[in-house]
């Protein structure tokens, strides 16, 4: 209870420090003292002021939306298949959701249109719940998870690979941007899409937060949570079209991002050392928010003026995470 | 007025009868209990009664409604579960998965109050789990595990409590613990428990009713005294005759083929040892003499490949005597489990100085180096 409180509030402060970093850090260098001045004063010079106003927080404030997001998002699909390795990443959900993006994007760009945020969030929620429903078939029929994230990690495969032949021979200028969102990236983030990001993400998780109750209810299993008065049927479907959601507005505005839907909530259960859902939702979070931006600001800075894409990033700190987690649960089963 | 009942109840799986036309009641404070081989169908019964399956013909009640007819919470309400799945709750104390029986009380965020968490300590207390409040759930044994479900559905607080081998894999200390929790359930806060069991010794000591379930339909109810005698045991689980002992709820191996070899004189107490190492050594063997109502005469009729007996409290006739000194003669060894014998036992004096006379006569001690 303390300790879930606490946490809440460390995170609280390491995500206020990660937006200030991720603020001021950048591949033009500015003294904190300026960026304080342009941040709280609206001052400074023009280029400055642009790069802080118009790149730098819109960026930091996507990356903290969409990371916290996604590991919301992973958190709910680990608790409807009751596995620590479900994901949206592993499940083949955002690769489904970048492939629907990619084809809706590749056919209006191609005959002139131009698609909407809106419509971007619509195509990769209908690919999202494309490869989710997939894996549902998948998992009624076969009830064992390992199969489950192999055929998962197929239709991510299977997904990219349609979406890199679209890409490479839509051939368009107009798709060159489609290349880099297509690996992952928060680069080109705007204001006009904040309000559309903000709303889904926020709406998503506080729906999540209020699902807190039979969550922590369905982490005892079906047969007790259905005891404890929990509409299983209801639950389920809230559990999925909430995740999907989540990873599909994830996927439409910054491409598939790796592995922070597994490791950020694994590494909250070690931080909170509860699965408690009244704590863990907002640690996931809050913990999603703050790596997100920190690994976007390694992509920003390990190369300037060369960007990393998000998912290489996130691999490197966050594969680790998930294979000690792992390596973890299997010692504790021997 | 019946907390639990079933009017021509038929359960399943999908759209296939695994049991069909099932009538029975359970009281205020009554414990009903399933048993009957594995896979005849008791957890379906419970799986019904629990909404997990739906019934397939005829109606279930809790309470005075129609389970069809509860909704999700008035049911968590009225019932509560432990069933036999292995529970795997992430990073959860035990007090935790206790205070999951409160959620039906708790409001939006599942919050429990200061009353809610005194029912949980309460109900821990009840069933000895308090010592393991603050462990993890993952890192206790199987038995303080069960204790823990036990707690969890006493502090759901229902009238009725359904639960599914709740003794199966918890050593005797805690079989006998998780009955005494049962038992002071139903005869002291007046529950009503369904449940299913495989340790007939338990059923027959905890239940009011029993309930044996044959894999189509319910085959046999009533008291554990109506239950328990002659062979209903034997059809019920498609064993051998007399493998199975109505009356101290003993099991038997099949007796040793073959010519016999020892025979035990008298009977009582001392000679079930001897009987049951032979009979474990596969060294075929006679009994006798005894009473029809000697501690020993059931083992003696299963695992004895002859038993020499008379109605109790009558001296042993002639004609028995005579077959018994016949068999000292085919025997290479005897054995006498008493240290002398009553005026009424004089065939079994005989017998044992006829074995004496022949030499065939060995101390116990030998015969465990046979």
């Amino acid at each position: 209870m303390k300790r879930g409180l606490l946490s809440i509030g460390g995170l609280v402060l390491l995500l206020c420090l990660a937006v200030m970093a991720g603020i001021y850090l950048g591949s033009v260098r500015m003294s904190v003292l300026d960026v304080w001045n342009i941040v709280w004063h609206k001052g400074g010079a023009d280029t400055a002021y642009h790069i802080v106003w118009d790149i730098r927080i819109p960026r930091v404030l996507a990356a903290l939306l969409l990371g916290g997001g996604l590991s919301v998002s992973g958190f709910l699909l680990q608790t409807f298949f009751q596995n620590p390795i479900a994901g949206p990443y592993v499940l083949g959900i955002s690769s489904g959701a970048k492939l629907t993006v990619a084809l809706a994007m590749i056919v209006l760009l191609g005959r002139g249109l131009s698609i909407s945020a809106f419509g971007m969030v619509v195509a990769a929620f209908v690919g999202a719940m494309l490869s989710m429903g997939f894996v549902l078939v998948l998992s009624f029929r076969v009830q064992n998870m390992s199969f489950l994230v192999v055929c998962g990690i197929m239709i991510g495969y299977i997904c990219s690979a349609i979406t890199d032949f679209l890409v490479t021979f839509a051939g368009d200028n107009n798709i060159v941007n489609l290349h880099n969102w297509s690996k992952g990236s928060f680069s080109g983030m705007s204001w006009e899409t904040m309000p559309l990001m903000a709303g889904m993400i926020v709406l998503g998780v506080v729906f999540s937060f209020f699902l807190s109750k039979p969550i922590s209810a369905y982490q005892l299993g079906e047969t007790y949570a259905r005891n404890m008065g929990v509409n299983i049927k209801g639950l389920r479907i809230l559990l999925i079209v909430l995740s999907s959601l989540l990873s599909a507005c994830v996927t439409a505005f910054a491409g598939p991002i790796s592995f922070v839907g597994i490791a950020v909530p694994h590494l909250m259960k070690s931080l909170t050392k509860s699965a408690r859902p009244l704590f863990l939702i907002p640690c996931c979070f809050l913990g999603g928010a703050v790596i997100t931006i920190l690994c976007d600001t390694v992509a920003r800075l390990a190369f300037a003026p060369t960007e990393l894409s998000i998912s290489s990033v996130t691999a490197i700190f966050l594969v680790p995470v998930v294979i000690t987690m792992m390596v973890k649960k299997q010692r504790g089963r021997l | 007025m019946s907390q639990i009942k079933a009017e021509h109840l038929s359960v399943g799986y999908g759209k296939k009868i695994v049991l069909s036309d099932l009538s029975f009641a359970a009281d205020k404070g009554q414990v009903v209990t399933l048993i009957g081989p594995n896979g005849a169908g008791k957890s379906t019964i419970l799986k019904t009664f629990i909404k997990q399956l739906a019934p397939l013909g005829g109606v279930a009640y809790v309470g005075e409604k129609s389970i069809a007819r509860l909704s999700e919470k008035e049911m968590a309400l009225q019932l509560s579960v432990v069933m036999t799945g292995r529970l795997k709750p992430e990073l959860m104390t035990c007090r935790e998965v206790v205070a999951t029986g409160r959620y039906p009380y708790t409001g939006r965020l599942g919050i429990l109050g200061k009353e809610d968490w005194l029912r949980v300590d309460e109900a821990m207390h009840m069933v000895h789990a308090m010592e393991t409040a603050d462990c993890y759930f993952q890192q206790i044994s199987d038995g303080q595990k069960q204790r823990v479900m036990l707690a969890r559905a006493i502090c759901q607080d229902t009238q009725v409590l359904i639960l599914d081998e709740p003794t199966s894999y918890l050593d005797i200390r805690y079989k006998l613990d998780i009955m005494e929790s049962i038992r002071l359930l139903a005869k002291e806060k007046g529950r009503t428990v369904l449940m299913s069991l495989h340790e007939l010794d338990l059923a027959r000591m905890i239940s009011d009713v029993i309930l044996c379930v044959d894999g189509e339909k319910i085959s046999k109810i009533g008291s554990p005294e109506e239950i328990f005698q002659g062979t209903v045991m034997e059809t019920l689980y498609h064993i051998k005759e007399r493998s199975y002992d109505p009356v101290t709820g003993a099991v038997y191996l099949e007796r040793a083929k073959g010519a016999p070899q020892g025979f035990v004189i008298g009977g009582g107490g001392r000679s079930l040892a001897l009987y049951s190492y032979l009979n474990r050594q596969r060294i075929p063997f006679v009994a006798g003499l005894l009473w029809e109502d000697d501690v020993a005469y059931s083992m003696a009729v299963a695992t004895a490949g002859q038993c020499f007996s008379q109605k109790s409290g009558y001296p042993f006739p002639q004609e028995e005597i005579r077959r018994a000194k016949e068999a000292v003669d085919a025997c290479l060894f005897c054995v006498s489990t008493k240290s002398g014998f009553g005026p009424l036992e004089e065939g079994n004096r005989i017998v044992y100085n006829y074995a004496k006379e022949r030499n065939k006569l060995i101390d116990e001690e030998e015969v465990w180096q046979k």
